[in-house]
């Protein structure tokens, strides 16, 4: 039949690749999946003697009694939770078993996250810097993920993960010198305070729009896909993000596409002050993954072992099957939308005072830890003392350091240096150098030329 | 900037006196001091209250009173009928009010900054600007796109680019860049009687600063009219046209220049487009030097087209130009 010959067609043509890479290490091959060329599904052969549906654009079956499908918000999606509030193990066969090490490091990240932020919350109040965002309760999420994931896959954020660059190893010093925009930055003192980006971490630089990140993750998983290198895209966005129209063509693209990504979706019930029942109406997030064709699961995103087991799956099937996945992960914005916000005008303290005390990602893996006789009232002072000197230190010699040389006004426009730009940078010189007594020249690095 | 201005008039002609400078600034017996916040703010009231077709729509412009606090009170007053909180999606909500405004109603549609307007833009130009001319007259757009636009302070390049060259290339679109709480209140207030799409670009270091305003502009019916720039500060050495925050920065280099003699003549565009060319050459035939002032970069930006016009235009006019801008950039 046809489907049979085009799918010998098919393998004859994923042959040929496999042929073709066979060239490169052999042991490539072994781990070598097929790249598809057409799409899994393949559909029926036409044959209108069946009374089935023949329509290219659906499989399914007829139905000969009228009734709208309902969208099921009362009780919706279930979340998949490993820890209950008190961090005790529900289900112990879903326990991933971590070891002491791990779980200490899952703590530590996840509190040195939290210090560092309030740290920087309080100097963004003194003027110190023009702006922070905080990650108040989101901490699980960050660590989770990041740690189910290979050092080597890429990931795109919105603004508020800034735990997963932590997780990664991004130095305390570099954070502020981007809060700072100090000669250390490796951003150059281009962005507003946590856009983050490492070359070197695979974290792509945080961008201001919304969601412009979900249609570039599934090109770039795209991309991965092609060189075959067992890599993955994980996207972060939040459930305010996600009613943008970049949202739709990113999930229903990377559902075409076929590729490697994890779209994790942190659903912290507010979009500065608009509340998730006012973005939506339907069943969160997770609902619309299968809408188009993704695999699709609701965490607890207060339960870093959710967190952990759900991405750690998602990440190896994704690589091992070329599809998208998505992960809703609930959880709640405990602070402020940013240092420009005060979320007291549209919400209560009680309701916030919830969160932060009886259902905190910190907290419940401190009762898991100190359940186990893993960690001490007194391992819990010094370190709070050691990460808060750790990070002030790294604040200090932040704030004493100088500004990027004016030089790099005009780097990195293009990629290479044009004659224009040249131009321009010759006569900033020039006048710098006549009116010089106008500039506050000590507080930048050295303006050489 | 000053420095600037000085080495440009220096090329040529000598100082003149200061005699004969009228007074530019009369004020009103009963003047009061707004902020450019509040003159938004009463502008939309009044013609929410004026008008029942108009209506608000945005980001965070409801309970929570604007993002930077422009709709501060409105919601309360209005209701939700009136001022409506939009999920995120620039695209989807400009849709919306377009639409809106095809059926009947007169929308405010609210970005955040004009930076997300981006996201939004097809609806903008496609829909909004065109719709007018491509329905032979059938279809009126009566909406007003409004927001912060242009530079902040140290929000980065996605937060501080100048949308005025890039609307005002439209034919369709009408843009409107006020400076001072008199041009806000004004022109938002035409803007929204105005039957065809107006592209309202506001500053966000603007909404804080206080400006004198006279009886008659506190008035419920106090309208600028749109397409007409108002002379600032009268002059005859220099012409400087500016518009938004940066007519501010030419009267302050017009307060140092006069103490050298040279004295500006400062022109606050007020609208982009259509621009009031005439009142630009009518300044040139008394000063013949030109100095465009804007916060957008310099290529094919709004003072590229006044330079063109000039250049172009009445022939008895010797003026030469120079532009002040942002950084080019390439």
């Amino acid at each position: 039949m046809a489907a049979v010959s085009s799918m010998r067609k098919m393998y004859g043509l994923c042959f040929h690749a496999v042929r073709q890479t066979a060239g490169r290490k052999a042991s490539r091959l072994l781990q070598h999946r097929t790249f598809r060329v057409t799409a899994v599904h393949q559909q029926q052969p036409f044959d209108s003697s069946l009374e089935k549906p023949q329509f290219p654009g659906a499989s399914a079956e007829f139905v000969d009694h009228l009734e709208f499908i309902q969208p099921n918000v009362i009780s919706g999606i279930p979340i998949y939770r490993v820890m209950d509030r008190q961090g005790k193990i529900v289900n112990p066969s879903e326990d991933p078993q971590l070891s002491k090490e791990t779980v200490l490091n899952f703590y530590q990240k996840m509190t040195l996250l939290n210090t560092m932020d309030r740290i920087l919350y309080e100097s963004q109040r003194q003027g110190r810097i023009s702006f922070y965002m905080t990650n108040y309760g989101e901490e699980g999420t960050h660590v989770g993920s990041a740690a189910a994931l290979d050092p080597n896959d890429l990931v795109f954020g919105q603004y508020r993960e800034a735990g997963v660059l932590m997780y990664r190893g991004f130095p305390l010093d570099l954070f502020m010198a981007q809060c700072y925009a100090n000669a250390d930055d490796l951003g150059k003192g281009r962005q507003m305070p946590v856009h983050y980006g490492s070359r070197d971490l695979n974290f792509v630089t945080i961008s201001s729009p919304l969601a412009t990140q979900l249609p570039q993750a599934a090109g770039a998983a795209y991309a991965l896909k092609r060189e075959n290198e067992n890599r993955a895209v994980i996207c972060y966005f939040g459930e305010g993000a996600a009613s943008e129209g970049d949202a739709h063509a990113g999930l229903n693209f990377s559902a075409t596409l076929e590729c490697p990504l994890i779209f994790f979706c942190r659903n912290n019930g507010y979009a500065i002050s608009t509340p998730t029942n006012e973005q939506y109406r339907g069943d969160g997030i997770a609902a619309r993954g299968p809408g188009y064709g993704m695999l699709s699961i609701r965490v607890d995103g207060n339960d870093v072992f959710a967190v952990y087991n759900a991405t750690k799956e998602a990440r190896r099937r994704a690589v091992a099957e070329n599809q998208p996945f998505l992960i809703e992960a609930m959880t709640y914005r405990i602070g402020h939308h940013s240092t420009s916000d005060d979320s007291s005008a549209y919400r209560s303290v009680d309701e916030v005072n919830y969160w932060d005390k009886q259902d905190h990602p910190i907290s419940r893996l401190r009762h898991y830890m100190t359940a186990r006789g893993w960690w001490s009232e007194d391992d819990e002072r010094s370190w709070r003392k050691q990460s808060r000197k750790t990070v002030m230190e790294a604040f200090e010699r932040a704030e004493k350091r100088l500004k990027p040389n004016p030089e790099l006004l005009f780097t990195d426009v293009y990629q290479e240096m044009t004659p224009n730009l040249e131009k321009q940078r010759e006569s900033l010189w020039r006048h710098v150098q006549q009116y010089k007594e106008h500039y506050p020249l000590d507080l930048y690095d050295k303006y050489q030329h | 900037m000053a420095a600037s201005l000085r080495c440009f008039l220096r090329s040529g002609k000598k100082a003149v006196s200061a005699l004969g400078q009228r007074e530019f600034h009369k004020s009103a017996p009963v003047a009061a001091q707004v902020t450019v916040r509040d003159a938004l703010n009463q502008a939309m009231d009044e013609e929410l209250e004026r008008d029942e077709r108009v209506f608000l729509m945005g980001e965070e412009v409801a309970q929570y009173d604007g993002a930077y606090k422009v709709s501060r009170g409105l919601w309360k007053k209005y209701g939700d009928k009136r001022i409506i909180d939009t999920p995120i999606s620039e695209m989807g909500f400009a849709g919306i009010a377009v639409g809106a405004a095809m059926a009947g109603l007169r929308p405010i549609c609210e970005f955040m900054t004009f930076n997300f307007s981006m996201q939004a833009i097809d609806q903008v130009i496609n829909s909004a600007a065109k719709t007018c001319y491509m329905s032979a007259g059938l279809q009126a757009v009566p909406i007003v796109f409004r927001g912060p636009n242009g530079a902040s302070a140290g929000v980065a390049a996605q937060h501080s680019q100048c949308f005025a060259a890039w609307y005002a290339h439209c034919p369709g679109l009408k843009v409107v860049s006020p400076w001072n709480s008199e041009d806000a209140k004004g022109l938002l207030k035409s803007a929204i009687r105005d039957d065809n799409p107006v592209v309202f670009l506001e500053n966000e270091l603007l909404y804080g600063v206080p400006f004198e305003m006279s009886e008659e502009a506190q008035s419920k019916d106090f309208t600028i009219p749109i397409g007409k720039a108002k002379v600032e500060r009268a002059g005859t050495h220099v012409t400087l046209v500016s518009h938004s925050r940066y007519v501010g920065y030419c009267l302050d280099a017009a307060a140092v220049l006069t103490k050298e003699g040279i004295e500006c003549e400062v022109i606050n565009l007020r609208t982009i487009r259509p621009m009031d060319v005439e009142s630009i050459e009518a300044s040139l035939m008394k000063t013949n030097h030109l100095v465009t002032v804007e916060g957008g970069w310099p290529q094919f930006g709004v003072g590229a087209e006044i330079c063109a016009r000039i250049m172009e235009g009445n022939d008895r006019l010797t003026a030469s130009g120079r532009r002040l801008s942002s950084r080019r950039g390439c």
